[in-house]
């Protein structure tokens, strides 16, 4: 830990950052302990930070119909897919907290409007279609923007996201299957689905961000490795990947310029209302101001709960178990 | 429509987790949602009366769905992101054990089943949630109350598998395999709810001023409920008498006396409140509910009662 | 306009001039933070999962068994506080980490895991 030489400021600080651009050149990782310019720690810190707020608030979206899910089976199967959300809320804030921030701060920020998080959530479900159509288009997306980021340059990073995926993709399978199924059902259901992914489309393509001329510091994080895929390049391969499951699914996508282009072997699309999604982000949404109002409510609703833990934490009155093994659940309560 | 996302096999650090990833079913996204008495022997044994075995089921039944309803209405709203997972995994819990005993009841006495409209899919377990009125449900009134705070929360719990824990040991040995085998998984789960909410329940009780005098008013507003839990229907009795149930009454001494140990570790007297009465005479058991009950089924309901011939 | 990168992870979020919180202490009354390792099945070793917030460690526990492992029997989970657990890396000398260094870096979690770990 003691250096025998003591090199100078500057030295030291041009050593730490060739080191940093060595580990990212040979495209490996860089650990929570490792040096980082400060740009980089922060552009970490808000991605993921607002990945992690993305996650707890998209959990109210469905979560508004758990209580109303239609059989005891797809209540069991939404009521995990909302807690795996707050799993992966819980999973980034680690990994936030590895770069120096708290989760309590964070969640503070989320509540004061600093940080933002993803405008898909200020659209609201108004059916159970949407449980469907948000696993398959909404969550389809975000696994186009979160594989690449399994390698992202930043270590904790990276490990997050590769057990969030794993668990997305329980979620898109579990939409798409909800939706093939309610195709199989009447009449009404078939137009549910229909009416739900016309009103998805859209808000999921302007999940992957403006187009790229209008993201000027996207070479940034590209250059360091936290960005893997610009945008358009996401978005264009969201669009391939869902046209055929819509075509097998026996739904309509709401977009009159789609259509196969040989030539550039992708399919040509058309634009999302981008003013819409910037309104969103600014916090004029149809459901901004619930959204946030609903997490205030929770987090504060819950302060004297969190509070009354850490004063019996403060008094030692309680003695740690020295294993957890498979019987300890027959254990008596109590001390 | 899972194979874009694997990963490239020769990238070390997308592999983490493999060594953990050994059995999904460690995962939620590896639980099985399927059919729940898929395998389990329903033969109804000797000399058990259907009827009673089914209306038997149907109360353990109805108090799952419906404690597990009120504990899913804390999802994205618990004071923290820890706690908000556990409440989640004790309403799947509790809700994984009402479908096992609503398709019970279902299997062992049909008539218990609301007729649906000819050419409904909903299975069993779902005409049984979706379709019956509050009046038909069989539930203690513990289960049906509106939610409180998490003081409210953390003692209905409390109360709650405390109760069913002592019930379901028992159950363990009953003669019918379905509910043996149901109590077999439910004591572990039951276990698991008791011990989060005394844990809960010492830490309010001398947590903050706050806290405690929040845990005091819950558990006297709670309080009244609690002998309910323990009286005897006669169906119960019938059940016992053949050999598929239990008495309530017949573990009352036992589940008092975990309760007083977690009383005594958090240095809480037992209220002396007295029991809630019930309407002529009935209470949950016999389906005379407060009047949260149909509200809640009302808002339950409403997408599966709209689309009765839907496929979900 | 802002900076809105597809990786906000569920969708764009903004990024520049967003504040982050980095240097701000961690306020008192947060829970403190807890590692969590999990032996998924007999005959491996514990492996690091993550981490997670408790009041104290029997809290961690239950905590680190609904949120890592969904309270699957049979799977052993050892918890520790972070501020417990003494860290190398071959970075080490860096300023940052001198003794002196500053506690708000203070999360050891997500080192590399050791190369006899089985099935990594």
């Amino acid at each position: 830990m003691t250096l025998t030489e003591t090199p100078t400021d500057d030295d030291l600080a041009a050593g730490l950052e060739a080191g940093f651009e060595a580990t990212i050149a040979r495209n490996d990782r860089i650990e929570p302990r490792d040096w980082m310019p400060d740009g980089y720690r922060r552009t970490l810190v808000r991605q993921i930070a607002q990945h992690a707020h993305s996650e707890i608030i998209g959990m109210q979206p469905e979560g508004n119909w758990i209580t109303r899910a239609p059989s005891l089976r797809r209540k069991a199967i939404l009521l995990a897919k909302v807690q795996d959300e707050a799993g992966h809320g819980l999973y980034l804030y680690s990994a936030a907290e590895t770069l120096g921030v708290s989760r309590l701060e964070l969640t503070e920020l989320l509540i004061a409007g600093k940080q933002k998080y993803s405008s898909i959530f200020n659209y609201p479900t108004l059916s159970y279609a949407d449980v469907g159509t948000i696993g398959w288009l909404v969550d389809g997306a975000a696994i186009c923007n979160q594989v690449p980021l399994c390698r992202t340059s930043y270590g904790p990073y990276g490990r997050a996201m590769i057990r969030v995926c794993k668990e997305e993709s329980f979620h898109q399978r579990q939409g798409y299957e909800l939706l093939t199924t309610m195709m199989r059902g009447t009449d009404e259901q078939r137009a549910m689905v229909q009416e739900s992914v016309d009103r998805f489309w859209w808000p999921a393509l302007m999940m992957f961000g403006p187009p790229d001329a209008d993201s000027p510091n996207t070479a940034q994080s590209m250059a360091w490795g936290i960005k893997r895929n610009t945008n358009d390049e996401l978005r264009q391969k969201f669009v391939d990947m869902s046209v055929p499951q819509a075509e097998a699914l026996g739904v309509t996508l709401p977009d009159p310029e789609l259509r196969w282009n040989e030539e550039r072997g992708h399919h040509d699309f058309g634009q999302p209302d981008w003013e819409e999604f910037m309104q969103g982000v600014k916090g004029n949404g149809p459901c901004n101001a619930q959204r946030m109002a609903h997490r205030r409510r929770a987090h504060e609703d819950g302060a004297w709960v969190r509070e009354a833990a850490t004063a019996y934490a403060a008094k030692g009155l309680d003695t740690p178990r020295s294993s957890l093994g498979g019987n300890s659940t027959t254990e008596r309560t109590g001390r | 429509m899972d194979s874009h996302i694997e990963t490239p096999p020769d990238d070390e650090h997308e592999s983490a987790y493999s060594g953990l990833l050994v059995n999904d079913a460690h995962w939620a996204f590896g639980t099985d949602f399927e059919d729940p008495l898929a395998g389990v022997d329903t033969t109804i044994p000797d000399g058990v009366d259907a009827a009673t075995l089914g209306t038997y089921a149907l109360m353990l039944g109805d108090d799952s769905l419906v404690m597990s309803h009120r504990v899913s209405e804390w999802t994205s709203n618990a004071p923290d992101l820890e706690d908000d997972i556990a409440l989640s995994n004790i309403a799947l819990d509790l809700l994984g054990q009402a479908r096992l005993l609503l398709a019970r009841a279902a299997k062992a006495d049909e008539s218990l089943v609301p007729v649906l409209p000819e050419g409904s899919p909903a299975p069993p377990e779902d005409a049984l949630a979706f379709f019956r009125e509050a009046h038909q449900l069989r539930n203690v009134r513990l289960a049906e109350l509106v939610n409180g705070d998490f003081a409210e929360a953390t003692v209905r719990v409390l109360l709650f598998s405390v109760w069913r824990l002592a019930v379901w040991e028992r159950l363990h040995s009953s003669r019918d395999h379905v509910l043996a085998a149901v109590a077999a998984k439910g004591v572990k789960e039951l276990a698991y709810h008791r011990d989060y909410a005394a844990r809960w329940f010492v830490t309010l009780a001398q947590g903050t001023d706050e806290s405690r005098r929040r845990l005091l008013a819950a558990l006297e507003e709670l309080w009244p409920l609690w002998p309910e839990l323990f009286d005897t229907h006669p169906v119960e009795a019938a059940a016992a008498e053949a050999g598929v149930g239990v008495d309530p009454a017949t573990v009352r001494e036992a589940a008092e006396g975990v309760l007083d140990q977690v009383l005594a570790a958090a240095d809480v007297a037992s209220p002396a409140s007295p029991r809630r009465s019930g309407v002529l005479g009935r209470t949950g058991r016999d389906g005379m509910h407060g009047e949260p009950l149909s509200r809640m089924l009302a808002e339950m309901q409403s997408v599966a009662r709209a689309h009765p011939r839907g496929l979900w | 306009m802002s900076e809105l990168p597809a990786e906000g992870g569920h969708g764009a979020v903004p990024l520049a001039d967003v504040p982050t919180g980095v240097g701000v202490p961690a306020p008192e009354k947060e829970w403190p933070l807890y590692e969590v390792f999990v032996r998924g099945k007999r005959g491996l070793n514990h492996v690091h999962v993550g981490s997670l917030h408790a009041a104290d460690d029997r809290m961690a526990l239950l905590h680190a068994r609904d949120v890592y492992t969904r309270r699957n029997e049979g799977v052993s989970i050892w918890v520790v506080r972070a501020d417990a657990i003494t860290a190398s890396s071959p970075d080490e000398k860096d300023p940052m980490f001198a003794p002196s260094g500053d506690k708000v870096y203070r999360h050891p979690t997500f080192y590399d895991i050791p190369d006899d770990v089985p099935h990594m």
